[in-house]
């Protein structure tokens, strides 16, 4: 195998490992604020609890991110070195300014938010917790105006020629607004809501089913349905504004999510499944809505999209894989909204919690999201091919010269080993604290405690009283623990 | 300033922040098996608990400050060293990993293990970072268009290795005095001795780095013709160094562990002195060495890069401060430890 294409299957594959823990620090970042804010708003311990256990989960998370975060800043040096003296300049603020701003915010205060309970007072406690949700958010926030700039570069021009061309920053704020970077910006963020929001409901989800920490898991349901619903309708908004900033910046892109080979005149069909043959130049097996994708791009449903005839043959993106991803993508985005608008309703009507299907259903749910977030970086990443920065390198020019394809070869089995060494590791610790479950060591005596959350149930579900008592909830979990 | 200078300086700012933080830190993971019990290791690992992924953040910072300064270098280097670092990248994932796992489940094999792999991780992380210092103050065979000419087994030569057991050396001597600061009873009575021993080897080899610097690499102080100020940094060396002995003698830890901290700066700012104003020497052709000038991004980048390091530094100074005031004190075990 030649060295660039080891080299790009070594970042996608620690890339993606990597990606499977930021989004879940960043959502349960903004649930871990609402949890501790209605703590410190109400005073009601059971929210003390819930974002005590909440950070537990939130901490092995953040220290594989960590972890496997490392491993990309060195990558874009050791294995990607034109690359890195392409974008230096530019990308080099962008980077400096999240290890400034971002790194050192998060992980500071990220010890006070697990190991400080007792040691600063609640206020002090909760203001850690913002700085580390908010320090996700800004690392989220350079990472991808860096990204968006490789996809839509603005602000910069080239200084040199052949290798050692070099795009150099004539215009700071133009970078970091480049045409993409806030529209994927909300993209990504609101993917990462909906990623942490359905983590608790999986968990909370499991706990109603087993008859476990009840009020604890009702009321975690509740925040993240609310969190999860509202960044799920906000996602299909986001995903459609980002259609039509593509048709202008990236038509290749565009042209290899749609599986557009050809350009025809009127109006340019949405295709909903198939399974583009780029030897044939057609999509295989599709089923297509006539005129809807010029409508959604340009508001016109005869204005035909533009196809990859448009385009250079030797800049086409691969199509088949971005084409997939990016319809998987999709796919699951409608199916959460359409799934949490289900829950919000038997939420609503205070029939969730006895609807066992559609409690297994949210068990097992968490992994759309995930699936969805690394679906939607394989359709941007794969489909900005054959560049590394659109239009201006191509990822075959990027690689180190002097890195041999066989150390490649040899640091990518590593890599293998030890990701599935880490992701065994990880499922057995995080499996471990679920099953363990929130402290409930801190609480009152359970007089009390119990006629309170009776009563905080009743009021906050109508139905809730009736199945605390049928479930046998009293002193349940303590028997399990 | 000049910005190519300020950048320059900033990364040694970056680094001595890396090695003095990170450096007790990956100390103590060297000195890690010296505990002989359960509940010591424990209390071992909870000494840096909270504080470890702060002082990593260094090292990050460092990477990205070299990145956007000098993207010439950083791609140079990162590539030159491409086993060696992703040997450092394995070793502190392993170590991050066995932090976080270890007290995660009861059970002695288990624990065992991952004794075992936090101490060869932090060992080795600090070695290989040492050897890339060596190397650095070598030179390395980068070829005209700034790519490494060598192959691995040109970075592991004597010199550089040595200069991995100096680093190995200093922060185990670093994370003991650590250490005793942590810690009370039994356990900080043992760690007395090992405050002594670390101490030993670490002037053993300290000795022997000096000595072979001064001999064979003249390259090294041929800035101090023009720099004359430097020799004082070399005497606040010597001063600090004793100082440990004499301070540990004297029953005042906490003065030992800023004269080991005082020590590590005055390395990392004798090592910029020798490299000045090169990043890389090429051992290929001095013309081809990197230089702050030639490796540095634009004057308009490295300008906005002073103003974000400019609002962002005092945060940085100022939430580490509150994180280390926090957790002042000795170490006791809770619910939230590991």
């Amino acid at each position: 195998m030649d060295a660039v294409l080891l080299a790009r299957l070594q970042f996608a594959f620690t890339l993606m490992f990597h990606y499977l823990f930021p989004p879940i620090t960043i959502g349960l970042g903004l649930l871990l604020v609402v949890m501790e804010g209605l703590y410190l708003k109400t005073r009601d311990i059971q929210y003390e609890a819930m974002a005590r256990f909440w950070t537990r989960i939130f901490a092995v998370n953040f220290a594989m991110g960590v972890a496997t975060g490392i491993v990309m800043e060195f990558q874009f040096g050791t294995n990607w070195a034109t690359y890195s003296r392409f974008v230096g300049d530019v990308f080099g603020s962008a980077l400096a300014a999240e290890g400034i701003f971002a790194f050192f915010l998060e992980s500071g205060f990220l010890a006070v938010l697990v190991f400080g309970w007792d040691r600063v007072s609640p206020g002090m406690h909760f203001f850690a917790t913002v700085m580390v949700a908010l320090g996700s958010i800004f690392s989220a926030l350079w990472i991808v105006v860096a990204n968006s700039w490789q996809q839509t570069p603005a602000g910069f021009h080239i200084v040199g020629t052949g290798a050692a061309a070099r795009a150099e920053i004539t215009d700071f704020w133009a970078m970091v607004f480049n045409p993409s970077s806030m529209e994927r910006l909300v993209h990504v963020l609101l993917g990462a809501f909906i990623v942490g929001a359905f983590v608790v409901l999986s968990v909370s989800a499991f706990y109603l089913l087993r008859g476990r920490h009840l009020e604890f898991a009702r009321r975690s349901v509740t925040i993240a349905l609310v969190v999860a619903a509202a960044a799920s309708a906000a996602e299909v908004i986001s995903g459609d504004s980002q259609a039509r900033t593509l048709a202008a910046t990236q038509p290749a892109k565009l042209a290899a999510f749609e599986g557009l080979y050809t350009t025809a005149p009127g109006g340019t069909r949405l295709t909903v499944v198939g399974f583009p043959d780029t030897a044939a130049q057609r999509v295989r097996g599709e089923v297509a809505i006539p005129g809807l994708l010029s409508f959604l791009v340009y508001g016109d449903w005869n204005k035909p999209v533009a196809g990859l005839d448009r385009v250079a043959r030797a800049d086409w993106p691969p199509v088949p894989l971005p084409f997939q991803a990016y319809h998987a993508m999709v796919g699951l985005g409608f199916l959460f909204a359409a799934l949490m608008a289900v829950a919000l309703v038997k939420r609503w009507r205070g029939t969730l919690f006895q609807a066992r299907w559609l409690l297994w259903t949210l068990v097992f749910a968490v992994l759309g999201p995930i699936a969805a977030n690394q679906l939607g970086w394989v359709a941007a990443e794969v489909g900005r091919q054959p560049w590394v920065v659109y239009g201006l390198l191509r990822t075959a020019d990027a690689t180190s010269k002097s890195v041999p394809a066989g150390q490649v070869l040899a640091s990518l089995v590593m890599f293998g080993v030890i990701y599935a060494l880490l992701l065994a590791v990880y499922v057995f610790v995080l499996n471990a604290k679920i099953l363990h479950g929130p402290d409930e060591a801190a609480a009152p005596p359970a007089a009390t405690t119990g006629e309170g959350l009776l009563a905080a149930a009743g009021s906050l579900t109508g139905h809730g009283g009736e199945s605390l008592t049928s479930g046998g909830e009293p002193g349940g979990h303590a028997e399990r623990g | 300033m000049d910005l190519h200078l300020f950048w320059f300086a900033l990364l040694g700012v970056l680094l001595t922040g890396y090695a003095i933080l990170d450096g007790f830190d990956l100390g103590v993971g060297i000195v890690h098996l010296a505990a002989r019990r359960d509940d010591e290791r424990r209390v071992l690992m909870n000494a840096i608990g909270p504080l470890w992924d702060g002082n990593e953040v260094w090292l990050v910072t460092f990477g990205g400050a070299l990145f956007a300064a000098f993207p010439r270098a950083y791609a140079a280097v990162f590539s030159a060293f491409y086993l060696p670092f992703m040997a450092l990248l394995f070793a502190l994932i392993f170590r991050a990993v066995s932090m976080e796992f270890r007290s995660k489940h009861d059970s002695a094999a288990w624990r065992r293990f991952w004794d075992a792999a936090f101490c060869a991780a932090s060992t080795l992380a600090t070695f290989l970072m040492g050897v890339a210092v060596g190397d650095s103050m070598l030179g390395i065979p980068i070829g005209p268009g700034g790519d490494y000419a060598g192959g691995v087994l040109d970075l592991l030569r004597p010199y550089a290795l040595l200069v991995g057991v100096l680093a190995v050396a200093t922060f185990a001597m670093h994370g003991s005095i650590y250490l005793y600061l942590k810690t009370d009873g039994e356990l900080q009575r043992r760690i007395h001795g090992w405050m002594w021993r670390t101490f030993a080897l670490f002037l053993a080899v300290y000795v022997v780095v000096t000595a072979v610097t001064l001999a064979a690499l003249p390259g090294a102080t041929r800035n101090f013709a023009e720099l004359p100020w430097a020799w004082v940094v070399v005497v606040l060396n010597i001063l600090a160094v004793a100082n440990i002995p004499r301070a540990i003698h004297k029953g005042k830890p906490f003065g030992a562990f800023v004269s080991s901290a005082c020590t590590i700066a005055a390395l990392v700012f004798l090592f910029g002195v020798a490299l000045f104003p090169n990043l890389i020497v090429s051992s290929s052709d001095p013309a081809w060495s990197m230089t702050i000038a030639n490796a540095a991004s634009s004057e308009k980048t490295l300008g906005i890069m002073r103003v974000i390091a400019f609002i962002g530094m005092p945060f940085v100074l100022a939430y580490t401060s509150v994180v280390y005031w926090v957790f002042r004190g000795k170490v006791e075990l809770g619910t939230s430890s590991y």
